[in-house]
C-alpha cells in the first residue's frame, strides 16, 4: 500500500474513532440535542428521554476548534502555490453561489437525520456492529446517493 | 468525574479527532473528508465510467468502516437506536438523496465547510440543523398526541 492510500485509511480509522468516542453513533444522543423543546425539562448528558443533550454542540465545537485553526495555516491559505504533502494540488469546493439547491438537499438531509439520528459518517461507523437497524439505513441512504447522483446531478 | 463530565469530555475529544482527522487528510491529500460526498463518489456511475473514484476514497471508507468496529470494540458504547424499519430506511433514503443534492452533510459542511470558512456551508448547516430539530419537534408532538 502506498503512502497516500496508507494516510487516507488512517484518516478513515481516526474519523471513525472520534465518532464513536464522541457519541455521535448513538441516535439517541443526536435526536436528543436535536430536541431543543426538551430544554424545558432540562439538560441529560446521557440522553434521557425528554431532556435535551447538549453533547453533539460539543463534538462540532472541539472539531471545528481544530479544523479552523489548521485549515488557517495549511499552506494553500497563506501562499497560493501552496501544496499538500503528497499531491500535487488542493482538490477544493470552489462554488460559493447559494441556491435553492443547496438549501433543499440541506432540509431533505436534515429531516432524515431527525427521523433516525443517524448522518452518513455514523451511520457507515456503525455498519459492522449495528445489526439490521443500521444495514438498512446504510443500504437506503446509499441507493439515494447513487441515484441523486445519476439523475439530479 | 461524574457520568455527565465523562461524556462531555467524550464529546470535545471526539470532536478534536474528527478535526485532526479531517485535517489530515486535507494537509497530506488536499482532500475535503465529506462522508457523503467521499461515498457518493465512490457509487457515482460517472466517476466510475470516467475511472475517477479514486483509490484515497475506497481507503478511507475502509478505514471508516473498520475504525467504527475497532471503536465500538474498545469503548464498548451503550447502543441506543431502535427505529422501526420502514421509518430508517426512507430516513437512509432521505439523508442519500438531500446529501447529493445539498452538496454534503455534517462533516463535509459542518466541520471542513465551516472550517473553511465557506458561507455556503454555513447556509447548509443551518438547514439541516433547523429541519432536524423541525423534525425531532414534531416527531414528539406525533407521539405525544398517539
Amino acid at each position: 500500500m502506498n503512502t497516500k492510500n496508507m494516510i487516507s485509511f488512517a484518516a478513515g480509522l481516526l474519523f471513525a474513532l472520534g465518532l464513536v468516542l464522541s457519541g455521535m453513533t448513538q441516535p439517541a444522543k443526536v435526536l436528543g440535542f436535536l430536541n431543543v423543546m426538551g430544554l424545558q425539562q432540562g439538560i441529560s448528558w446521557q440522553a434521557a428521554p425528554g431532556y435535551w443533550d447538549p453533547s453533539l454542540a460539543l463534538v462540532m465545537g472541539g472539531a471545528l476548534m481544530v479544523t479552523l485553526i489548521a485549515f488557517a495555516i495549511t499552506p494553500r491559505l497563506t501562499h497560493e502555490s501552496g501544496k499538500p504533502w503528497f499531491e500535487e494540488m488542493f482538490h477544493l469546493p470552489t462554488r460559493n453561489d447559494i441556491d435553492g439547491k443547496l438549501v433543499m438537499g440541506g432540509i431533505l438531509f436534515g429531516i432524515g437525520w431527525g427521523l433516525a439520528g443517524y448522518c452518513p459518517g455514523p451511520a457507515l461507523a456503525s455498519l459492522l456492529v449495528g445489526g439490521v437497524d443500521v444495514l438498512a439505513f446504510c443500504t437506503a441512504m446509499l441507493a439515494g446517493m447513487w441515484a441523486a447522483k445519476k439523475y439530479l446531478a | 468525574m461524574n457520568a455527565s463530565w465523562m461524556a462531555a469530555l467524550q464529546a470535545l475529544g471526539g470532536g478534536v479527532l474528527i478535526g485532526l482527522a479531517s485535517w489530515l487528510l486535507l494537509a497530506a491529500l488536499g482532500r475535503v473528508a465529506g462522508i457523503s460526498g467521499i461515498a457518493a463518489a465512490a457509487l457515482s456511475p460517472q466517476a466510475s465510467e470516467r475511472g475517477e473514484i479514486g483509490a484515497w476514497r475506497k481507503m478511507f471508507l475502509i478505514g471508516l468502516i473498520v475504525g467504527g468496529a475497532a471503536a465500538f470494540a474498545l469503548l464498548a458504547p451503550p447502543v441506543m437506536a431502535a427505529r422501526p424499519l420502514p421509518l430508517l430506511m426512507a430516513a437512509g433514503l432521505l439523508v442519500g438523496v438531500g446529501t447529493v443534492l445539498g452538496s454534503g452533510c455534517t462533516s463535509g459542511h459542518g466541520v471542513c465547510g465551516l472550517g473553511r470558512r465557506s458561507a455556503r456551508s454555513l447556509v447548509a448547516t443551518l438547514s439541516f440543523m433547523g429541519a432536524g430539530v423541525a423534525t425531532v419537534t414534531a416527531m414528539q408532538f406525533i407521539a405525544a398526541r398517539a
